[in-house]
């Protein structure tokens, strides 16, 4: 989706802001947050792509105006409240009004373990890659509603395959439970006159992780 | 986005999200969707256990052994995980390795990909909107505000992290360090080089 998670090439934000010294988490809140959503995400009740997509899909100034962990926090929410694991009202009174079995309960002693196995998104395919080292390519222009990893400011653009990289899990149907399909994962050289023009521009390229089917031949 | 929950006019929010994460969180223990135990493990786990000394080992591992570099810039989840460093944000693994003429950076436009078995959890501002926005429009601003500035004729590269393949960059080993153990040189291996924000320390004599 066009949305406020599309952040490549936007004007206006401000300077980086490095802090000193930062911990790891500024609050207790912010650790609690990111627990949930772990021991949430291994529930298996759905997959990293769908959960990238309820924190994005939103209003963009919310989300732009939201500090990381709130990003999160309002993303759990609505991962719940859609599999009705949350119900209206319970947040509210903190009363549990309704419940029912997840699919799977992570235990505090196989956290390691599950952080170790981790989520691999390679596959195997038996198709052939479409492109080769050094192609030229063209990103299409898509722009779906729903979830994509096509970032908008190298869309139409031209640039070189640099690498490929395998079959990876695709994130725009995945997102919506429409099934895997992995296609060939590729890295692609753009050079930044091409996504921006010619000032101030020279000596500097980036490298995007783009599946098949955001490519066309050039 | 702002930083995370210390500014002062964000008062009343913050205090309405606090609210409703212990809300949210005793929902969860009630209901038997986790296991609060797992949640305190969890947070140890990210805020004392890894961090960016796991990458400044591979790095300064790099530097001292060839074949290992060698092998690292080509199949780096393998070489990363003989230090037990695998798993969750860090299943697909690559290096790039900067030179005099040219210097990676990686950021991620779309949300905060980062390579959490190496360098752990990602700062704020690695999260945060302008650092998004400006890194693949105008990273020789960008490092300049990290206080690194690189000859004209040096190329950059920035890395889009926008698939499942996560980046850690092998930054130049300084000058003057042949003395340098392996494991004094890991002391010069900042979280920003790894990143390609910053450049590694320069050997004290």
């Amino acid at each position: 989706m066009n949305g406020g998670q599309d952040l490549g090439g936007k004007h206006g934000l401000g300077p980086i802001n490095p802090e000193q010294n930062e911990p790891v988490f500024h609050a207790e809140w912010e650790k609690r947050v990111f627990a949930c959503t772990l021991a949430m995400g291994a529930t298996g009740e759905w997959n990293i792509d769908a959960g990238r997509f309820a924190r994005e899909n939103r209003h963009p100034a919310d989300y732009i105006n939201a500090s990381y962990y709130q990003v999160w926090l309002y993303g759990l929410e609505v991962l719940m409240r859609e599999r009705g694991l949350l119900v209206e009202g319970e947040l509210e009174t903190g009363k549990v009004q309704k419940t029912r079995p997840v699919k799977n309960l992570l235990r505090a002693d196989k956290v390691d373990e599950a952080l170790k196995a981790g989520g691999a998104c390679d596959r195997k395919i038996s198709d052939s890659a479409q492109f080769a080292v050094g192609d030229k390519i063209r990103a299409r222009n898509l722009n779906p509603k729903t979830h994509t990893r096509l970032p908008g400011y190298v869309r139409g653009k031209t640039g070189v395959i640099a690498a490929i990289n395998g079959a990876f899990v695709f994130p725009d149907s995945n997102a919506q439970f429409l099934g895997e399909n992995p296609q060939y994962c590729y890295s692609v050289r753009f050079e930044a006159t091409e996504l921006w023009g010619n000032d101030n521009n020279s000596g500097s390229c980036v490298y995007v992780d783009m599946w098949e089917s955001y490519l066309e031949p050039a | 986005m702002p930083h995370d929950g210390h500014d002062e006019d964000e008062g009343s929010t913050l205090s309405e999200t606090v609210l409703r994460v212990k809300a949210l969180e005793s929902l969860l223990v009630e209901k038997n969707y986790v296991d609060p135990d797992t949640l305190d493990q969890l947070i140890d786990i990210y805020e004392h256990k890894v961090g960016p000394r796991n990458g400044a080992r591979v790095v300064a591992r790099a530097w001292c052994d060839d074949a290992f570099r060698q092998r690292l810039l080509e199949d780096a989840t393998t070489c990363i995980k003989e230090f037990g460093f695998e798993g969750r944000q860090g299943e697909h693994m690559l290096v790039k390795e900067n030179t005099d003429t040219i210097h990676n950076m990686v950021v991620c436009t779309l949300c905060s990909c980062y390579p959490w078995p190496v360098l752990g959890l990602p700062p704020v501002w690695y999260k945060a909107a302008p650092y998004r926005a400006r890194a693949v429009a105008e990273p020789r601003a960008v490092l300049a505000e990290f206080g690194v500035t690189l000859d004209d004729d040096t190329e950059v590269r920035v890395w889009d992290s926008t698939a499942e393949l996560r980046y850690l960059i092998l930054p130049m080993r300084p000058k003057n360090t042949e003395h340098l153990s392996e494991q004094q040189l890991a002391d010069l291996v900042t979280r920003d080089s790894m990143i390609g924000t910053g450049l590694a320390l320069e050997a004290t004599s």
